[in-house]
């Protein structure tokens, strides 16, 4: 199944997460991530929302949030070129003597530690799924200990000038 | 002078112009109730919260306005859910006001609080809880509007005690604030309403199949334009009784499962079914890839969200149905279409809806019959849910928009008789019959007070067999006859004793020869209900039917 990044600007007010949440609920799709928040107009906020799901059903969910009172504008990035980019935090453990190694992969990844203590690093990295997905692969052997990440969110590109 | 909340509340209701406010008073809206003790809103005291917003809901279905109905906290507010999602399912209008505990309470589990804009936000086009005065008045407006544009539905505004009672100082804001709200409610896209008219001008077994959508846009007339200028028979759905007169010979009365012979033939023979505010609803379709196979599907209807939802369709046009009808028109050419019609008549003749008589036994069929000749077909037949509602849409004839009201869509049973009593209060110049079944009656019963308080002389014809028919008659087709607590005679009470315990006038009526005269006897009571307890065929089945699974040509008939 294919997922979807759906991008919606919303009201903010009270209970608008819980209307656009329940149209995911009652049809049985699993919400993958969502990340909400102000934008340049602060009485507007938008969600951007990962979802796995059968095309139909997403085209049914898609006009459905597009009925919502509180929904102003939605758009679907799968079929539009678009920046996206996942930020995560990752408390690595670093045995003495090893935090080097640790360090010498943030450097590769381009990743930044921002908090150190004896046996632990905690690092900030941003960017696509699959780069946060290799580095947590290779931080993986040294012991993650814990991990926050704030779920996708994504612009379209601006349109090519012909 | 400083309005306060319930002041905000009672001159927006009235700036909308409601006319009534069917509700019950409780802890969280005594103050409400107190300010609407001296204006010049009719407040109706209903029985039971549920039966309030049914009068709302059949208030509005009836006239086309908002319905307003109002709620205490807590168990009045859910007790209002199964009127809202009613409401919900067949697109009626109803604004309901709910009181809430007091804005510091609300979360604490305070006595009589529920989360009513959490528990209806799945069965309402919008709700609102109002936490700060200021709001209040910007609020109704919304809910009002929201309620009653686009495809129209139930909006909640759910009131805090204190903010009914707080002060405003300045002025009332009633300024709309929807920048997300679309209706949908426009024209057609040229281009989709011209290939529209291609494929009709093309067609050559055309059907017109039309749902409540085209009631709700008084688009009824231009039905009838298109129809008589193309001449393509037409066929409605349940919620679309009215809009195209049955006593016509383009008429192919109701489609789906217990639709007519003729109109399922008719869209399964069809080589393009034209869809005007309706939904393919299941028990429309039946098995869909078996509905209309031959057919080029065109879909009008103002939500999106309805078109290709349950069928493909080849050409859909999101609109208002009478603004795209108004379109349309003028692009289609007059046609004949006299081979099409000439099969059409043939299986209207060859299998017309039938019930057989039997002595003195009184058929349901033949009850309703009755009240349409009676009545002359301008009655306003409200029913409940199962059988009789069945029998009420397939032997009474209806002629107008408005005559037919009915939980299409949510299919509950005590809708009858409280939205019965909304329609009356709406239309005072009309018979309003109730069509029940003595399941559903007793879902509602209570409403008798209201009725007979207001005087108002709605007519329930109560088909009562004994059983909770329409599950009986599945029992009995698909489950071996095993009728598993469907029996409900043994503890029913004697009807006519209840009406009259009420205050309401009862008649039992046993025989089929007593029929006609019960009916006249009731319609002559004009000051108060009138109940006749027609004690029916207990084991009568409807037919046709479409078993649940099978194409609509796949019709049962009862006739051996």
């Amino acid at each position: 199944m294919q997922k979807h990044i759906i991008s919606t600007l919303v009201a903010n007010r009270p209970g608008v997460l819980a209307r656009v949440a329940g149209l995911f609920s009652a049809r049985g799709f699993n919400i993958d991530s969502l990340a909400v928040g102000e934008t340049e107009q602060p009485d507007l906020s938008r969600m951007t929302i990962v979802v796995a799901g059968d095309e139909s059903i997403l085209e049914q969910v898609r006009k459905q949030l597009q009925k919502l009172v509180d929904v102003v504008k939605i758009q679907d990035f799968s079929n539009v070129r678009h920046v996206e980019r996942d930020l995560v935090m990752i408390r690595v453990q670093t045995p003495p003597g090893r935090r080097s190694e640790v360090i010498e992969l943030v450097d590769i990844f381009r990743a930044k530690v921002v908090d150190v203590g004896r046996n632990e690093l905690i690092v900030e990295l941003a960017g696509a799924e699959e780069k946060i997905e290799a580095f947590v692969d290779v931080v993986g052997p040294y012991g993650i200990q814990e991990m926050v990440r704030t779920g996708r969110i994504a612009l379209a590109r601006a349109k090519a000038e012909l | 002078m400083a309005k306060n909340g319930a002041d905000i509340l009672i001159d927006a209701l009235l700036a909308e112009g409601v006319e009534y406010v069917f509700g019950l008073p409780g802890g969280s809206v005594i103050a409400l109730y107190d300010a609407l003790y001296d204006v010049p809103l009719k407040t109706i005291l209903a029985r039971h919260e549920q039966g309030a917003g049914h009068m709302a809901d059949g208030y509005a279905r009836a006239t086309g306005k908002v319905g307003v109905c109002l709620a205490t906290s807590g168990p009045g507010a859910t007790n209002l859910v199964t009127a809202i999602a009613t409401a919900y399912m067949d697109s009626a209008p109803i604004v309901a006001i709910t009181g809430q505990v007091k804005t510091n309470l609300i979360g604490n589990d305070a006595f009589q609080e529920a989360d009513i804009t959490g528990i209806t936000r799945p069965v309402t086009k919008h709700n609102y809880l109002v936490k700060d005065v200021r709001d209040l008045g910007r609020v109704v407006r919304e809910a009002f509007h929201i309620a009653r544009t686009g495809r129209p539905g139930p909006v909640l505004i759910d009131l805090p005690a204190d903010v009914t009672a707080a002060a405003l100082e300045g002025d009332v804001n009633t300024k709309l604030d929807l920048p997300g709200y679309k209706t949908f409610g426009g024209k057609g896209h040229i281009g989709q309403v011209k290939k529209m008219a291609r494929a009709i001008n093309a067609a050559e077994r055309p059907v017109l199949y039309v749902g409540g959508g085209v009631i709700i846009s008084k688009a009824s007339e231009k039905i009838r334009e298109l129809a008589a200028k193309a001449n393509i028979p037409v066929t409605t759905t349940l919620m679309g009784l009215g809009v195209f007169p049955e006593t016509q010979d383009l008429s192919l009365g109701m489609l789906g499962m217990h639709g007519t012979v003729y109109a399922n033939y008719a869209v399964t023979n069809s080589d393009l079914l034209i869809a005007i505010g309706a939904r393919f609803d299941d028990r429309i379709t039946g098995r869909i890839d078996g509905f209309a196979p031959e057919a080029k599907i065109i879909h009008v209807d103002i939500d999106p969200t309805s078109i290709g939802k349950n069928v493909a369709v080849d050409v859909p046009v999101v609109g208002d149905a009478g603004m795209v009808l108004e379109q349309l028109i003028p692009l289609v050419e007059a046609k004949e279409h006299s081979e099409w019609l000439e099969r059409v008549a043939e299986w209207k003749s060859q299998y017309p809806l039938s019930y057989q008589s039997d002595g003195d036994l009184v058929k349901p069929q033949a009850v309703v019959e009755k009240i349409d000749e009676l009545t002359g077909g301008r009655a306003i037949i409200v029913t409940d849910v199962g059988q009789c509602q069945m029998w009420a849409a397939q032997y009474y004839r209806y002629n107008e928009p408005r005559t037919f009201l009915s939980s299409g869509g949510l299919g509950t049973m005590g809708f009858g008789l409280p939205a019965a009593i909304g329609a009356q209060f709406g239309r005072p110049d009309r018979d309003v019959f109730v069509v029940a079944g003595d399941g559903s009656l007793q879902m509602n019963i209570q409403e008798l007070s209201t009725a007979v308080v207001n005087h108002l002389p709605v007519k329930i014809a109560l088909l009562n067999n004994g059983y909770l028919g329409m599950v009986r008659q599945w029992q009995e087709m698909f489950y071996e006859r095993r009728y598993s607590h469907t029996y409900l005679a043994d503890g029913n009470p004697d009807f006519v004793k209840v009406a009259e315990a009420y205050g309401a006038r009862g008649i039992l009526v046993e025989k089929n020869d007593q029929v006609e005269n019960a009916i006249k006897e009731a319609m002559k009571v004009n000051d108060g209900p009138v109940l006749i307890d027609f004690r029916t065929a207990a084991e009568e089945n409807v037919f046709p039917m479409v078993p649940v699974g099978q194409a609509i040509d796949r019709m049962i008939s009862g006739m051996a």
